[in-house]
């Protein structure tokens, strides 16, 4: 805890992701750490996690998450710390509550959906009886007119 | 003077392209072979105006001429050249010119190949590529002009952004364009026929190599992008479920389904709406994808004008043209009946499984892309979508695709019996299956992730080469062999792209399962241990590039006493744009990519030093290459060149009356 109070003090300036300094001396602690960052988003980037982004808040909350867990908290409580700080939007994976729902099951649906449409297709097809060409009634006259000749 | 000229060339070219949208259609209505036959010269004029004005453009940017807007923005005199000539296209401007070039060139490749179209089809054909140009050449012309002159030109110019002064990204947007605007021509020939009421297997032939060209240069293109990121970005990512990315992924999945439904049009004439969709489908995808890089409406790395004024232009665009086309397939989409019987196993039918995949996991991409935006209006609910949705929402379908492919290739057409298909399989799934367990003891346990991957790809792999062998039929060795050689283009082109998508597959799996990372304080002359690799930090200096400041450590990797690589990172400063970037210095392997980054330096001596040991890495790109030559290979059947041939011979006649 005082490491990471004077890690704070000691860096400044531009950064890249992941510090040498931040790592934590536990590597089962570094390695949750790791991959909570992963799905934490970087509120002021475009798109990017905690964990790849250089911003220094990115740097903040990576601090934030490492100093929780060495505090003892488990990983759903640390996830929670945040989102209870920062809101749903720092979450790269969407909950699955409310409409999100629609979200997760969208993916899913669909697949039944487009499964039982394309069943009763092949199912139609299966069944079908070929037709008697494919000529129009012109093509058709035109055929026979050569066909005479 | 030129510049004007560039400039006229391009309203020109808008006028030709209102020639091109109405005098042919109203040609092929009204059956008049004049007009319809006017749809071919202006295509061609529409293309050279265009070209000139492009060619325009390029001047200005290479002679450096800072009395234009978008070069000061863009350019620099101290910029090397090859960047100086890709800046034309490193901006919005520049861009949209360059996808209206593109989309007059496939115009024009239409009229000059398209010798032994029906003629009312080919007219129809052009007038709504004309009609897509017109619509983009206003856009062009009247939101983002990129001829604007400034009364007062400064002395030098503002610079390229650094990140885009790279040959990945220098070339990644032209095969994007090729492939986003190759689909243009899928769309045209699907309108087209939904005008004339009628789709058959000439059609389908026509539309399969257009799709395909377009299907490979995307593949390209989007290879190029996430190569770039890889070396790059500095940490060595290759794919980041970015919405500028997934822009560019969902047409290609539409785009590869296309591919393998217009198979079933063209050799079984079945799936004849479905296939129509999908063409119209697979353009409006890349409309919605130039939609979201060029609105800012998804915040994402690499969307370059965030304009709301444009972004509304691009969505009446988007609006319009597939509005209009959704409602003329509504209309006439009944007209197009299946003709071909099949059974429930078929190819035919694992066609459709194919499409079924790759639709709903394209339709998956565009949910988690626009879901931030849906759930704020709807729900005020301020969220993000990020790449644990997508790696757990989109991959199934992945590995669904992978693992009925090998079957569903070597089925036939009509009725298949799985035993029959399985037969010659039995063999490689138990390999496959061997290969995963062999993968899954030398990691010892842990993620299920890379043996999956490699059971996929040994599955896909030999798969393929298990049905080119079953194709070869029975004999000799040396008969087989002589049949092989014998088999037509297209079908090595299929095998050949399946086979990549494997190599892909695993390249994906592996890098994702094994990188192996390591992030430290290194002072000078100090060395380390990563897994095995000794890496000596041998020094650090300041070198001076054309136009930025790096810093460049020199890196020295050991193994077991042999020197394995000399690595030279750098971070560099832009002093113009005032931008830093890092150049990640890589070793690559065919088995495992060394990947160093300098960081800072530290305030008690010493730099920070990354250093990941990527195994695999370059199979994903690799993977990628293999699957485009597959769409080469395919390009190259005779019977496209049979048919461009013919093409040539029936130029010189005059068009038909019907």
């Amino acid at each position: 805890m005082r490491r990471l109070a004077l890690i704070l003090c000691l860096l400044a300036g531009p950064l890249w992701a992941v510090e040498p300094g931040e790592i934590l001396d536990d590597p089962a602690l570094e390695e949750r750490a790791r991959d909570l960052s992963k799905g934490l988003r970087c509120m002021v980037c475009r798109n990017e996690s905690i964990d790849e982004s250089n911003a220094d808040l990115a740097r903040d909350l990576r601090l934030l998450v490492r100093e929780r867990l060495v505090a003892g908290d488990t990983d759903d409580e640390v996830i929670d710390f945040v989102t209870d700080r920062y809101g749903e939007y720092v979450l790269l994976r969407p909950t699955l509550t409310g409409s999100n729902l629609i979200l997760w099951a969208a993916g899913p649906v669909l697949l039944l959906l487009a499964g039982g449409v394309a069943a009763v297709y092949l199912r139609r097809r299966a069944s079908a009886v070929p037709e008697g060409g494919d000529l129009s009634e012109d093509e058709k006259r035109r055929l026979d007119e050569i066909m005479r000749s | 003077m030129i510049i004007e000229l560039g400039h006229f060339a391009l309203i020109l070219a808008f006028v030709v392209a209102i020639v091109q949208m109405t005098v042919p259609m109203i040609g092929a209505w009204k059956r008049w072979p004049g007009w319809m036959a006017a749809a071919e010269p202006a295509a061609t004029t529409q293309f050279l105006f265009l070209a000139f004005a492009f060619a325009a453009l390029t001047y200005g940017f290479v002679t450096s001429d800072f009395s234009l807007r978008l070069v000061i923005l863009n350019s620099h005199t101290d910029k090397p050249m090859l960047y100086k000539v890709t800046g034309v296209w490193g901006n919005h401007e520049g861009s949209m010119l360059l996808w209206c070039v593109i989309l007059a060139l496939f115009g024009a490749m239409a009229a000059w190949f398209g010798g032994n179209l029906r003629p009312t089809l080919r007219a129809r054909v052009l007038a709504v590529q004309g009609s897509v140009g017109v619509a983009f050449l206003a856009f062009l012309i009247f939101t983002s002009n990129p001829f604007l002159r400034v009364p007062v030109p400064p002395f030098d110019g503002q610079d390229l952004n650094p990140l885009l002064q790279d040959p990945g990204l220098a070339f990644h947007p032209p095969f994007l364009y090729l492939g986003y605007v190759g689909l243009s021509m899928s769309f045209s020939f699907a309108i087209a026929a939904l005008i004339e009421g009628r789709v058959d297997a000439a059609w389908g032939r026509w539309v399969r190599p257009w799709t395909l060209a377009a299907w490979l240069f995307l593949t390209v293109g989007i290879a190029l992008g996430s190569w770039w990121a890889y070396y790059e970005l500095g940490w060595g990512g290759f794919w980041f479920w970015d919405p500028v990315e997934n822009a560019s992924f969902m047409p290609w999945l539409i785009a590869a389904a296309l591919l393998h439904s217009a198979i079933v049009v063209e050799k079984r004439e079945a799936l004849k709406s479905w296939t129509i969709l999908l063409a119209i489908l697979a353009f409006g995808f890349s409309l919605i994808g130039a939609f979201i890089v060029r609105s800012g409406v998804l915040t994402s790395v690499h969307a370059f004008a965030n304009d709301p004024e444009r972004g509304v232009y691009l969505l009446a665009i988007t609006g319009v043209f597939m509005g209009g086309a959704l409602t003329l397939f509504a209309a006439r989409a009944a007209a197009m009946e299946s003709k071909g019987v099949f059974a429930l196993l078929s190819r035919e039918s694992a066609l459709i499984a194919n499409n079924v995949l790759l639709s709903v996991a394209c339709f998956v991409v565009f949910i988690g892309t626009v879901w931030p935006l849906v759930a704020e209006m709807l729900w005020d609910r301020k969220l993000s979508v990020g790449p644990p949705f997508f790696d757990a929402a989109f991959t199934p379908f992945m590995v669904a695709l992978a693992a009925i492919l090998p079957m569903g290739a070597l089925m036939p057409w009509k009725r298949a019996r799985m035993g029959r298909v399985m037969a010659p399989l039995w063999g490689v799934l138990a390999l496959s299956i061997a290969v995963g367990a062999l993968v899954w003891v030398m990691q010892t346990g842990g993620r299920m992730l890379a043996p999956i991957g490699a059971v996929l790809a040994a599955w896909l792999v030999m798969g393929t080469a298990v049905e080119l062998w079953t194709r070869a039929g029975r004999g000799e060795f040396s008969s087989k062999i002589r049949r092989l050689t014998r088999l037509p283009r297209a079908d090595w082109g299929k095998a050949v792209a399946h086979s990549g998508f494997g190599i892909t597959v695993f390249g994906v799996a592996a890098l994702t399962a094994w990188t192996v990372e390591d992030i430290r304080v290194a002072r000078e002359g100090e060395t380390f241990q990563v897994s095995g690799y000794d890496v000596t930090l041998v020094r650090v200096e300041e070198v001076q590039g054309p136009n930025y400041i790096s810093t460049m450590a020199t890196i020295d990797i050991d193994r077991d006493g042999r020197d394995i690589a000399y690595l030279q990172p750098e971070k560099r400063v832009y002093p113009v744009a005032a931008m830093p970037t890092t150049e990640a210095a890589i070793a690559n392997g065919v088995f495992r990519d060394l990947y160093v980054v300098i960081g800072d330096p530290q305030d008690n001596g010493g730099w920070s030093v990354r250093t990941f040991i990527k195994p695999f890495a370059n199979w994903i790109w690799a993977g990628c290459i293999i699957m485009a030559l597959g769409g080469v290979l395919s390009l190259t059947d005779r019977r496209y060149r049979v048919a461009a041939g013919a093409a040539k011979a029936r130029r010189p006649r005059a068009v038909p009356a019907e």
